[in-house]
């Protein structure tokens, strides 16, 4: 009899998370869409946004999106593999045991943690050392490519532990040594794993927004250089939303469809990766 | 003679695995460890080209020549002696890469990068195990899409080419059937021309087959170690007597 009750309201539970997932998904694109259509597709994919003069062009932003994310990429892949690589394959089970749950731990950093110490250090650095305002893609890019480095540690570092460990007894009888296992065998064998970790990570760096207005400089304009300012969707949203209406404020939800689509679309490949053996 | 031990003892922390082994291994002869199962032979195997290294807590006293080098002096470089000594283990394990890249793995890991080089070593490490005529056209299939026995032989193909001077096999057939089992056996019988090789096996029969010289072990102690005819018809210890009469193991 308890039981039955337990199950009941389990189930009622995972049904209220679902369905409220569901509406929200169902809000967003009911409130953003029809604008797309409204808009038509030219102005809604051109350099104008001028939301409350009819110009809804989201290009700039969507480029400014894709640029932090791969300068986050190129700053969080090669870190977050070195770091994983470290820790799985060339220090102590004490060591992993102490720093795995200390990087796991810096995911739950809040980001604006993150966007304070970039502007106070970063920023300022930036200007001094190359010029410009300072507030920039690269500021960006450094920031959120540490924000994105527990994800990929830790993603990677599960995925090398889950290598067979007779692969890396096949290679040592080989001769081969400790690196050129890693280099050879382990990261082959673990690449699915390694890829997930780096898309998923990809999908915090595009949706991750208060980090990137503190930083980024929010400029609307497709950046000349990495040292310009920029400005990505999700700055947009959480910028205007405050005092949008009518049109503005649909535009915005379709900054927002655009945007679920993109990580959905990049969950959708890192379970397509994950699940292929 | 090719390898001898002396006074060998192995603890894995306090528990002693290898007693007191002294044996010689001759050069291109087949040597078959048996005994009942936990007994050490395949820690006695890992012992010749140092795999036990890998395991913390091993302790190893004794001495372990090879071609009179001891192989456990400071001074010898272990990724040399990994290359003179290979070993095939019981499950193939080949890795999750292409045929070709398998094979070449050894030869790449030797800074073999040429193009050419490696594709001969490849086909000739193949034709070696017989395994050219069948993928010839398929070395960039993965090699995991083989089956059990094709994968055995590419592992035996893949140490082959880095070209060593000892096999060591540890049970290579226990996960075959008894058909590749038995082309498993022919080939190493083909192989023994040009290698030494040392091949544990549960299997007594198998060991009567191809083996020419034959250890016993029980309980981490050699105890007797013979040609395979002696051992097998006419043992000098009632406990190997005991054990190839199916008494116990
Ligand atoms: N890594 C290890 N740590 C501690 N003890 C070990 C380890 N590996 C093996 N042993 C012990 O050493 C003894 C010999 O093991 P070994 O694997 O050499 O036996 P074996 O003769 O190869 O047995 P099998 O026929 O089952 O493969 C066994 O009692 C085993 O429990
Ligand atoms: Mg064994």
């Amino acid at each position: 009899m308890k039981d039955k009750i337990a199950e009941k309201l389990l189930l009622f539970i995972a049904f209220s998370a679902i369905l409220s997932l569901s509406l929200i998904t169902f809000f967003i694109f009911q409130q953003g869409i029809p604008l797309i259509f409204k808009a038509g597709l030219g102005n809604f994919f051109s350099l104008r946004w001028a939301p409350t003069r009819g110009g809804f062009g989201i290009l700039s932003m969507v480029v400014g999106s894709l640029m932090v994310t791969i300068g986050a990429l190129a700053v969080g892949i090669p870190f977050g593999l070195a770091g994983a690589i470290f820790l799985a394959e060339f220090s102590s089970s004490t060591i992993q045991k102490t720093l795995k749950p200390v990087i796991e731990l810096l995911a739950g950093i809040p980001s604006v943690v993150f966007g304070f110490i970039g502007i106070v250090i970063l920023v300022p650095f930036i200007r001094e050392i190359f010029g410009g305002p300072g507030f920039s893609v690269l500021a960006a890019s450094i920031i959120l490519g540490i924000m994105i480095l527990p994800t990929i540690v830790s993603i990677s570092y599960d995925a090398l532990l889950a290598v067979p460990k007779t692969y890396r007894e096949g290679s040592y009888a080989l001769g081969a040594t400790k690196w050129q296992t890693v280099v050879m065998v382990l990261l082959p064998a673990a690449r699915s794993g390694i890829v997930a970790g780096i898309i998923l990570g990809m999908g915090r760096a595009i949706g991750e927004t208060m980090a990137v207005i503190m930083i980024a400089g929010n400029a609307l304009k497709i950046p000349g250089s990495i040292l310009d300012s920029v400005r990505t969707l999700t700055s947009t949203i959480a910028l205007e939303l405050g005092y949008a209406a009518g049109d503005h404020r649909a535009a915005l939800f379709a900054c927002g469809s655009i945007l679920f689509l993109i990580i959905i679309f990049l969950n959708i490949i890192a379970t397509r990766i994950t699940n292929r053996k | 003679m090719i390898i001898n031990t002396a006074n060998l003892n192995l603890y894995y922390h306090k528990f002693q695995a290898l007693k007191n082994v002294n044996m010689s291994i001759k050069r291109n002869l087949i040597t078959g460890m048996i005994g009942p199962s936990g007994c050490g032979k395949s820690t006695l195997l890992r012992i010749f080209n140092r795999m036990n290294d890998l395991i913390e807590g091993v302790r190893i006293t004794g001495s372990v020549l090879i071609d009179n080098d001891d192989i456990y002096a400071p001074v010898y470089d272990l990724i040399l002696l990994r290359k003179r000594v290979g070993m095939v283990f019981q499950r193939p394990n080949a890795f999750p890469l292409s045929i070709f890249d398998n094979i070449a793995y050894g030869p790449r890991v030797w800074s073999i990068s040429d193009k050419k080089t490696l594709t001969e070593i490849v086909e000739r490490s193949l034709a070696a195990v017989d395994l050219f005529d069948d993928l010839k056209d398929d070395l960039r299939r993965p090699a995991l899409s083989l089956s059990a026995e094709k994968q055995q032989r590419l592992c035996i193909a893949r140490l082959l080419a880095v070209e060593p001077e000892i096999l060591l096999m540890d049970e290579p057939c226990s996960a075959l059937d008894p058909i590749a089992t038995g082309k498993i056996e022919e080939l190493m019988l083909d192989l023994k021309k040009k290698y030494t090789i040392i091949i544990v096996t549960h299997n007594m029969q198998q060991a009567a087959r191809i083996a020419d010289e034959v250890g016993f072990m029980l309980l981490g102690e050699l105890v007797e170690f013979d040609t395979a005819k002696t051992v097998f018809t006419n043992p000098k210890d009632k406990r190997t007597f005991d054990y190839i009469s199916g008494r116990f193991g």
